[in-house]
């Protein structure tokens, strides 16, 4: 299956990244490649296996609504890239 | 306006009140305290953190589903919705897609012809919360991840409602009931009740719905409101002039009053749903659903039908009694106990609803504070000191405003105030006559026929002795007075 390079751009923009002309091309064919292999898996017939998001045969695995410490805030701040005011810091996605 | 026809969908989100989040173990108790205090690996979302369901939360759901007349489903699965934004750490939500738990029910609110109308719920479904973001100015975000796996609802109306005010009060009913259950606290100002609507015009002519607008950030009844209006009448404007309405998010203003567009760009919707596979489906039996029906108390519309058939109270009274559970279960408890004393249900309602809720209105509380502020047995205490004729009315209104700001009982604070009826006509003679000598006009007018005026020495009676003179014997002593002096 051939991407567009619209696809490419529609991706990138999804998950906030920021490609160069090349790497768009380069992503393009990779991604086109990857889906072509994949598409493999269209020459198998399921028409007998019934749609399948679990393979553990678990069901309503609960547990009761008790409460544990919280993580240390200091210490998982201290190993964040950036923070303020006892908050994780970002760049900001939108500047709105 | 007339010849448009107005659709409103909604969709209600609500917090769970359970004690731990949604898909871990970390305090929900976080409102008012430091920012990064209820964190786990799973909230922030750490590679190789495993959720697990929170029980509660579930029941607390199929509880919702079946106070708002939904089927609660024996198979529902969790969805992951993807997509990139700083307040969800993992980059996507845990959230229900096409089986959610709860499906197909209704709620009767007043329609704007004043008769019942019932509003159509599409679905309930489960999710987590996410954190929260404060942008600055310098172009940074600092993110708190206290509400982030939050156990949250959403609960999606059918495009039922026909109004902005039908819409206000659909979003009133709902929270209503969400707290009367106990599910949720209410609290819009903190975010845990949060409300978009799904709104469109069509000329009355058109059978095919408008397009639909997304209006975000309204953050209470009032706000709904006014920017549904708006917006209705700007949609109409723009086909008046003859364009066409853009399917588009758009943001409440509360301070200009105005609805504005949401950069489409940036909010670009493919969230790819899948089944969520780190949980397994929830799969119930016939029996754990109608456990959660047994948990379901009686709710505010029957409870108020029961009111006005066992009680003979007015729509309004009841309408009134049961807008909150605390104070129903006060007004039934007060009942109960007032048989005793010969209190009428009426007598209950009137001390509630007059003496009890203009204090608590005067204070700014909630009515939940009632029955701590003014305890069932306080209430009786002063309806039996008035009803044996120990107190007055009017000083019966002052003990009760007594006891509700100190918490003292009734009798305590009558016999510490010395405060007990006065009817003896020896001491209310004697007051009588120093009435009579002190008002000689209304002696007068009264002596020339003009029987009323002795209300006003009798009230002079009241204010002498702090309305605790009784009137009536006040009144039998006057005349008395008058009639030998004649």
């Amino acid at each position: 299956m051939e991407l567009t390079l619209n696809e490419v751009e529609h991706m990138t923009r999804l998950a906030r990244m920021r490609l160069s002309a090349d790497e768009m091309e380069r992503m393009r064919e990779q991604l086109s490649a990857i889906l072509d292999y994949i598409a493999l898996l269209n020459e198998v017939d399921v028409s007998d296996v019934p749609p399948t998001a679990q393979v553990t045969g678990l069901s309503s695995v609960m547990r009761e609504d008790t409460v544990l410490p919280s993580l240390p805030r200091n210490e998982v701040l201290a190993q964040s890239p950036d923070h303020a005011e006892g908050m994780f810091r970002v760049k900001a996605v939108f500047d709105d | 306006m007339s010849d448009y026809l107005t659709t409103i969908g909604l969709e209600v989100h609500a917090q769970v009140r359970t004690a731990s989040k949604m898909f871990d173990a970390c305090s929900t108790d976080y409102a008012g305290g430091a920012p990064n205090q209820c964190i786990s690996v799973v909230s922030l979302g750490l590679p190789g953190a495993l959720p697990v369901i929170n029980q509660r939360a579930i029941e607390l759901a199929a509880l919702t589903g079946l106070a708002i007349n939904c089927t609660v489903q024996l198979h529902s699965v969790f969805a992951r919705k993807s997509y990139i934004y700083p307040d969800l750490p993992k980059g996507y939500q845990i959230s229900q897609y096409d089986q959610p738990i709860c499906t197909d029910g209704w709620i009767t609110i007043e329609g704007d012809d004043g008769q019942p109308r019932r509003i159509g719920i599409e679905r309930l479904h489960i999710e987590e919360d996410t954190g929260r973001l404060v942008h600055y100015p310098d172009g940074t975000s600092l993110i708190d991840y206290n509400r982030s796996g939050m156990p949250l609802m959403e609960i999606v109306s059918k495009p039922d409602i026909a109004s902005p005010e039908e819409a206000k009060r659909y979003f009133q009913k709902l929270r209503q009931i969400l707290m009367w259950i106990g599910v949720n606290s209410g609290n819009m100002e903190e975010g845990a009740l949060r409300c978009d609507a799904n709104v469109s015009v069509r000329p009355a002519s058109q059978q095919a719905f408008g397009t639909k607008v997304e209006i975000k950030n309204m953050n209470s009844f009032r706000a709904v409101e006014r920017a549904l209006v708006y917006e209705v009448e700007r949609q109409i404007d723009v086909l008046e002039s003859g364009g066409s309405i853009t399917q588009e998010t758009r943001g409440w203003n509360e301070a200009q009053g105005i609805t504005v567009g949401q950069r489409s760009k940036e909010f670009a919707h493919d969230y790819r749903y899948f089944a969520e596979p780190d949980l397994p489906p929830l799969i119930f039996e016939p029996a754990w659903v109608e456990a959660r029906q047994a948990e379901l108390p009686e709710l505010p519309d029957v409870r108020c039908a029961r009111f006005i058939a066992d009680y003979a109270l007015s729509q309004q009274d009841a309408d009134l009694l049961t807008t909150d559970r605390a104070v129903a279960d006060y007004f039934e408890t007060a009942v109960d106990a007032a048989r005793a004393i010969q209190g009428t249900p009426k007598d209950v309602a009137n001390w509630i609803l007059g003496e009890g809720f203009r204090l608590l209105n005067d204070s700014n509380e909630e009515s939940t504070n009632l029955g701590t502020r003014m305890p069932v047995a306080h209430l009786i205490n002063v309806m039996d000191l008035l009803a044996q004729g120990k107190i007055t009315r009017t000083v019966a209104k002052q003990v009760f405003e007594a006891s509700f700001q100190n918490g003292q009982p009734p009798d305590q604070i009558v016999a510490e105030q010395g405060l007990t009826q006065i009817s003896d006509t020896d001491a209310l003679a004697t007051l009588a006559r120093e009435v009579i000598a002190n008002n000689p006009k209304a002696v007068d007018e009264y002596r020339r026929g003009k029987k009323t005026a002795i209300q006003f020495l009798v009230g002079q009676i009241m204010k002498a002795t702090r309305g605790q003179a009784n009137p009536q014997t006040a009144r039998t002593v006057l005349e008395a007075e008058l009639d030998t002096d004649a």
